[in-house]
């Protein structure tokens, strides 16, 4: 739906899907000739040609239908009037769009249209974004002979179930585009088309939608020609007038989304069409959960207060930074340099990230800056570092389109990058073959036309166990890539590591006992990597957040290269980076061990180019991780933090630990738009600004660097950039930038994988993907083509070793966590949206053996209790858990998931071990002592005294 | 702190004994922050009880 008339963002609609072809066609359209891919369509050839072919059905991100009859033509040669969405171009063929036949069958179409649908046009809530209205003008209706007195569907009734949108029946002209984006755009396949001829309607199944498959991705209400599937914001506010192309700020797809607006009121997000990750999708969280902008626990003004247990006193920008400034210095002159530190979030800009971390390592003279990396892909980081030299992703998304064996290890994508989910299960549906690893019976292993060939149940913290597995079959079945080995990979390390893994320890059947996947299973999925074709690794946090989380990563890495999948389309190493922007804090040197572009903060040279261009001297010695930072604070020797957009009180293991450390601290300054948990552990809160309040930019999986524009003024009145400069002035450190562009130039002079980025070469090409520089000059989208990073590929050897954290016949049961679709991290956002109707708490995913043997029915109250904490919810039942293993989220405060999680933790990154706790489950007649006290504490530290009016 | 050093020791522990004492030494300089390093050398210099022996060689190199 095309409304906004400005410069074309991607906005023409084609009307049927691009082709790639090496044949091309030409072919003449009203007499003009237009030169297409092989496969193109007719319609699509019109509008390449300049024209536009009248068009209900068709919209061009699904595949030609035929049921509107609005697109007639006339072909030379040929009989009657072919539908132009279904007929292809064919060399020399010769097109007429419009003629007085042609005008007078589609007048008619129109006609039947407008005989059975409502005549409100000027108070329809999409009076001037309707294509229905568009054609009745383009066709020229100027009567309907049948009248209205006919049977008619005008008295169809509203579907209002869904809190985002509206199904108006009586508007639906049934041209089945929503079907079909459900069908080929998002892959749930909750829509369909009930009845035959007149009775035909679309339906959601035998319920509405809220409690149909529908995932409220919004794709149908995009793809809707009229007023059927309406946005109720547009239906309470009226349509938008003017937009801004911004980036989403939820998970690390980096969907490209258009802000709407009135004024400086968001109406609604629409996906941009033009969005390098996304193409025109978007998810439940993007596309309709942004009110959380608005909501009434934003925090507009600057508060402080002496002890955590006073109530908050509002004060001025002036005020509360010089406060916070002089508390640090304080702080500094008594415990020393090292005593204070800063962590930044993904909520941030890169060009915030970078000025955090700079302030860190220029004003307060250390490197105890960390960010939220930690505690999700930063074995990510190392893995990749060390067997292929860089710490990201090898491919882009679109790679997905190429690959004949996608392998899933610890990730829920339908969950948690919906986006690029749809994406995957489309080339799944193509063909492609699946294997997925995970101790859940997830929804990819089989859904709607998608089943995995094979899904490896292996038991929490087994995964090198399982990777070395595979690794040993393609070594000793002879499976082996040894050319792209010997071109590519340093020869000694791999002898080291052939011997190593063909080991019987690490064979399918000595493994078998330890993961719990049968061994004929696993040999046949290791093979079917190693001989289905293109064969790529999409991998999350059930991968990283173990004891061995590192070694995980080195192990994939490891059997990528074996079997020669790196460096080219189709193949790859891709984590699934779960946020919006953590990919850029990480390569923002957001780390207490690396500057910008991941160098150590030892390296000589890199140290010099920082010191040269801040103009003041750096420190060489590593900082303190965020866990290191909570320990040191038990100690006594971290007494300041400076927290940009991130809830570790929340988010981090461990939460006893946690608020130990938070209490020890003298000066907790917090940076965000809500009083969240960490916030009422603070002396100092900055009011925050949301993605939709600043400019700058972010970095999803993919590399792929795209601008984040402003919508509306920061409610604060200050964008978060511009906080920590003021905070860094105070503290003596001016850093006197007038727009993040400034930032990122910055950032591109001393930064060789950023040396051609400028915003202006981002408006141009929309997104780039880091590397971008002399080699790049427009980014790179496939990774370690020709040679890796550093040169040779490393084989690492990858040991099983068991976590410490066992279960026991006290706690027997283990527990993983993760996400879901509705809810986001720690819920900060999606928590004060309309999204808690389908998740207003986090539950307990237990398997109907467990259950019963406990006494536990659905939705009773439970504890769920470890060597670490107490604390309980209520569970659900659910055979998607594997009996052993239990399963919860960590959305909402209450839940309390992380008083259960322990200290134990990735060994080289201190990444959590999120995903292995042993525990135990069962009745509980009340809330746990650790919740009784959450609720009372949280009452007394979000007290605010607003200043009086008068005063 | 025994236990991430001997966590990082086993990583290590595939490699042939003169690599394996190198990548640890290594990895606690790059990684480990300075207060962390001291607490854990004042460990060894107390004897470093219940570390693993390449973390204890290790922790020795540090100084």
């Amino acid at each position: 739906m095309a409304l906004i008339q400005e410069t074309d963002h991607g906005e023409t609609d084609y009307g049927t899907p691009a082709r790639i072809a090496e044949t091309l066609v030409t072919i003449e359209i009203d007499g003009k000739p237009v030169t297409v891919a092989r496969g193109t369509s007719v319609m699509r050839a019109a509008v390449e040609a300049g024209v536009q072919v009248p068009k209900l059905c068709a919209t061009d991100n699904m595949e030609a239908f035929g049921s509107c009859r609005l697109c007639l033509v006339e072909i030379e040669g040929r009989r009657g009037t072919p539908a132009s969405c279904t007929t292809l171009a064919e060399p020399g063929m010769k097109v007429r769009t419009q003629s007085p036949k042609i005008a007078k069958l589609r007048r008619g179409v129109m006609e039947l249209y407008i005989s059975d649908h409502p005549l409100d046009c000027l108070t329809c809530a999409a009076n001037g974004d309707c294509e229905l209205q568009d054609m009745a003008g383009v066709v020229g209706l100027r009567e309907v002979r049948y009248g209205y007195e006919g049977q008619n569907h005008l008295k169809a009734e509203k579907d209002q179930s869904n809190p985002y949108f509206t199904f108006d029946a009586s508007k639906c002209i049934v041209c089945s585009r929503c079907v079909r984006a459900c069908d080929e755009v998002q892959g749930t396949f909750a829509l369909t088309i009930q009845g035959r001829g007149f009775e035909s309607k679309v339906a959601s199944g035998p319920t509405n939608f809220l409690d149909s498959e529908c995932v409220s991705c919004g794709a149908c209400v995009q793809a809707c020609p009229t007023a059927t599937l309406m946005e109720k914001s547009v239906i309470d506010n009226g349509l938008p007038e003017h937009s801004v192309i911004t980036t989403c700020a939820y998970c690390g797809v980096g969907c490209s989304f258009k802000a709407e607006l009135q004024g400086n009121q968001v109406v609604r997000m629409t996906p941009h069409k033009d969005g390098k990750a996304n193409h025109g999708h978007s998810c439940v969280k993007g596309r309709f959960a942004w009110g959380y902008a608005t909501h009434k626990d934003r925090i507009t003004k600057p508060m402080i207060r002496a002890r955590i247990t006073d109530p908050w006193r509002e004060v001025t920008w002036e005020e509360a930074i010089t406060y916070a400034a002089g508390e640090f210095k304080r702080i500094q002159a008594k415990y020393g340099r090292d005593s204070i530190g800063g962590i930044t979030s993904s909520r941030c800009t890169n060009e915030e990230t970078y000025l955090v971390q700079k302030m860190i390592r220029a004003a307060f003279g250390n490197n105890n800056v960390d960010t939220c990396a930690r505690v999700c892909h930063s074995p990510t980081g190392y893995g990749l570092k060390s067997t292929f030299g860089t710490s990201a992703g090898t491919q882009d998304f679109d790679s997905v389109d190429e690959t004949d064996v996608i392998m899933v290890i610890g990730a829920n994508p339908t969950d948690a990058h919906p986006v690029f989910a749809s994406h995957m299960k489309k080339r799944l549906r193509e063909g492609a073959r699946l294997i997925v690893v995970d101790p859940r019976r997830i929804d990819l292993v089989r859904s709607a036309h998608v089943q995995a060939d094979y899904h490896l149940p292996l038991l929490p913290g087994s995964n090198v166990a399982v990777i070395n597995a595979m690794a040993h079959v393609i070594v000793t079945e002879g499976l082996v890539d040894e050319q792209f080995v010997r071109e590519r990979c340093e020869p000694e390390d791999f002898e080291l590591w052939r011997k190593f893994i063909a080991e019987e320890r690490n064979s399918p059947e000595a493994t078998e006992s330890i993961s719990g996947v049968p061994a004929a299973d696993l040999r046949a999925a290791a093979r079917l990597f190693a001989t289905g074709g293109n064969a790529a690794i999409y991998y999350g946090l059930g991968v990283t957040e173990h004891s061995q989380g590192s070694t995980m990563v080195m192990g994939m890495a490891n059997l990528a290269m074996v079997t020669g999948n790196i460096g080219r389309r189709g193949v790859g190493v891709n984590p699934l980076r779960g946020q919006n922007n953590v990919q850029g804090a990480c390569d923002m040197g957001s780390f207490p061990h690396e500057f910008s572009g991941y160098r150590h903060v030892s390296d000589d040279a890199a140290r010099l180019l920082f010191e040269e261009a801040w103009h003041v001297p750096l420190q060489n010695e590593p900082g303190l991780r965020i866990s290191n930072m909570l320990d040191a604070a038990c100690e006594g020797t971290f007494k300041g933090i400076y927290i940009e957009g991130e809830d570790i009180v929340q988010s981090d293991p461990n939460t006893q630990h946690v608020t130990a450390g938070m209490t020890a601290m003298e000066c907790v300054v917090v940076q965000d738009l809500f009083l969240n948990e960490t916030a009422s552990y603070a002396h100092v809160f900055f009011p925050g600004s949301s993605f939709l309040e600043k400019d700058g930019t972010f970095t999803n999986a993919e590399r792929r660097i795209s601008r984040v524009r402003k919508a509306i003024p920061p409610m604060a009145g200050l964008a978060d950039w511009e906080i920590t400069m003021r905070f860094s002035a105070a503290l003596g450190y001016p850093m006197p930038y007038r727009h993040p562009s400034e930032i990122m130039d910055e950032i591109a002079r001393l930064t060789p994988t950023f040396a051609g980025v400028t915003y202006e070469k981002i408006d141009q090409l929309g997104s780039i993907q880091w590397p971008c520089n002399a080699q790049a000059p427009e980014g790179t989208p496939v990774m370690h083509i020709g040679g890796f990073v550093r040169g040779k590929g490393r084989f690492l050897l990858t040991r099983f070793v068991p976590t410490e954290e066992r279960t026991t016949g006290k706690f027997p049961l283990i527990l993983t966590t993760g996400r879901i679709l509705t809810q986001y991290n720690v819920g900060a956002q999606t928590a004060r949206t309309e999204n808690n109707v389908w998740h207003a708490e986090d539950l307990l995913e237990i398997h109907p053996f467990d259950a019963e043997n406990r006494g536990i029915r659905e939705g009773d109250r439970v504890s769920l209790t470890s060597r670490a904490g107490q604390t309980t919810l209520h569970a659900h039942i659910s055979e998607r858990m594997q009996p052993g293993v239990v399963y919860t989220t960590f959305h909402h405060g209450f839940t309390g998931a992380n008083v259960v999680t322990t200290e134990f933790e990735d060994w080289a990154t201190g990444c959590p071990e999120y995903k292995v706790t042993a525990v135990e489950v069962t009745l509980a007649r009340r809330m746990s002592e650790w919740q009784e006290h959450y609720l009372e504490t949280r009452k007394q530290t979000t007290q605010i005294l607003t200043e009086a009016a008068g005063d | 702190m025994i236990h991430r050093a001997n966590q990082i020791a086993l990583f290590f522990a595939g490699y042939p004994h003169e690599e394996a004492v190198a990548g640890v030494t290594d990895h606690l300089k790059k990684f480990w922050e300075r207060r962390m390093r001291d607490q854990i050398v004042a460990y060894v210099a107390q004897g470093g009880k219940g570390l693993h022996e390449l973390a204890l060689e290790a922790v020795k190199r540090l100084q």
